[in-house]
């Protein structure tokens, strides 16, 4: 199924229910997994557990609720080219923070 | 539309970003007003979100294979989860106004010095009192607070305004005659806010909550 797609780009893909709940579930679970690790002492690891989950219920939603993985490499395309800039921009944000006082602290 | 969200994206990332480098400044701060969102609220508008995404989805499905009422159904259920979604939110912000903590419409330090000083909010939270300078900076917390699910919950006003228009179109059987552009770009949208909501919920409520 996957591999027709990719040749004909074209063709609506149609997702069905199935792959919606199963979605949905793992959603949820992620939910119940991020709150739950909230409360437990991680210190340093704390804030990276919470932003993976999120990064991984993200991913979740863009591939599948909004279809990328069956979408065009167009698509596909646009979407990492938005992150990746994003990304760029707040590491150079904080390159730049972090280096203006570089050496009088 | 794509190019729209990641205009979207780069808007959000600027917040996110000011949150990261004020987080950094005022931690200690951002970990005593983190505390005062209420997790359970947080969770539960997280959980109606994702169910409203799902729907959205199925909406999107049901428009696909041409199925007029599923689609009006979903897409009222649609509707409803993201006022519920609201509903909850203005339930967190009369506490948070209750409680003095907003920022540039009457924001109270005393409040975070000497909670016992309003007798009958202290009874309902006991909350601790904090340092003055902390206290301060709690305002910076809540200015970016407000911002950021201020202007998430737009979002979500826009888009229940543009389901109201889709359901009464849905409903003359607009979109299950093989035009369905305009849900699933509708659609794209509505989980973009979710995304949004995925990470606020996580660098807002959650990621102090150990401490």
């Amino acid at each position: 199924m996957s591999e027709q797609t990719q040749h004909d780009e074209h063709a609506l893909h149609i997702v069905g229910p199935g792959v919606y709940v199963a979605i949905l579930i793992s959603l949820l679970a992620g939910t119940a997994l991020t709150v739950w690790a909230s409360f437990v002492e991680l210190g340093f690891w704390n804030p990276i557990i919470a932003l993976a989950i999120a990064t991984g219920k993200a991913m979740l939603v863009v591939l599948f609720f909004m279809h990328v993985k069956y979408s065009s490499k167009l698509t596909k395309l646009i979407v990492f080219a938005g992150v990746f800039t994003f990304l760029v921009l707040v590491s150079m944000t904080m390159a730049d923070y972090i280096s203006r006082a570089w050496g009088s602290w | 539309m794509w190019l729209f969200l990641l205009t979207e994206v780069m808007f959000f990332g600027g917040l996110f970003t000011a949150y990261l480098i004020y987080r950094n400044w005022y931690y200690p701060a951002f970990v005593a007003g983190s505390h005062q969102l209420n997790v359970v609220w947080g969770t539960l508008n997280t959980l109606v979100l994702i169910l409203s995404s799902f729907t959205m989805a199925m909406g999107v499905w049901c428009a696909e294979t041409r199925r007029k009422n599923g689609l009006v159904l979903c897409l009222t259920l649609t509707f409803i989860l993201g006022l519920g979604f609201l509903g909850i939110k203005s339930i967190e912000y009369t506490e948070k106004i209750e409680k003095h903590h907003v920022p540039g419409f009457h924001f109270s330090v005393q409040s975070f010095v000497d909670p016992a000083s309003d007798p009958e909010i202290y009874k309902e939270y006991h909350d601790k009192p904090l340092p003055v300078d902390m206290a301060r900076h709690t305002e910076v917390y809540f200015s970016l607070y407000f911002l950021m699910t201020g202007m998430h919950a737009l979002h979500m006003i826009i888009g229940i305004g543009i389901l109201g228009y889709m359901i009464y179109r849905a409903r003359g059987g607009a979109y299950t005659s093989g035009h369905v552009t305009f849900v699933e770009n509708f659609g794209l949208y509505w989980h973009f806010v979710d995304i949004i909501w995925i990470y606020l919920f996580a660098l807002l409520y959650l990621i102090s909550r150990h401490q």
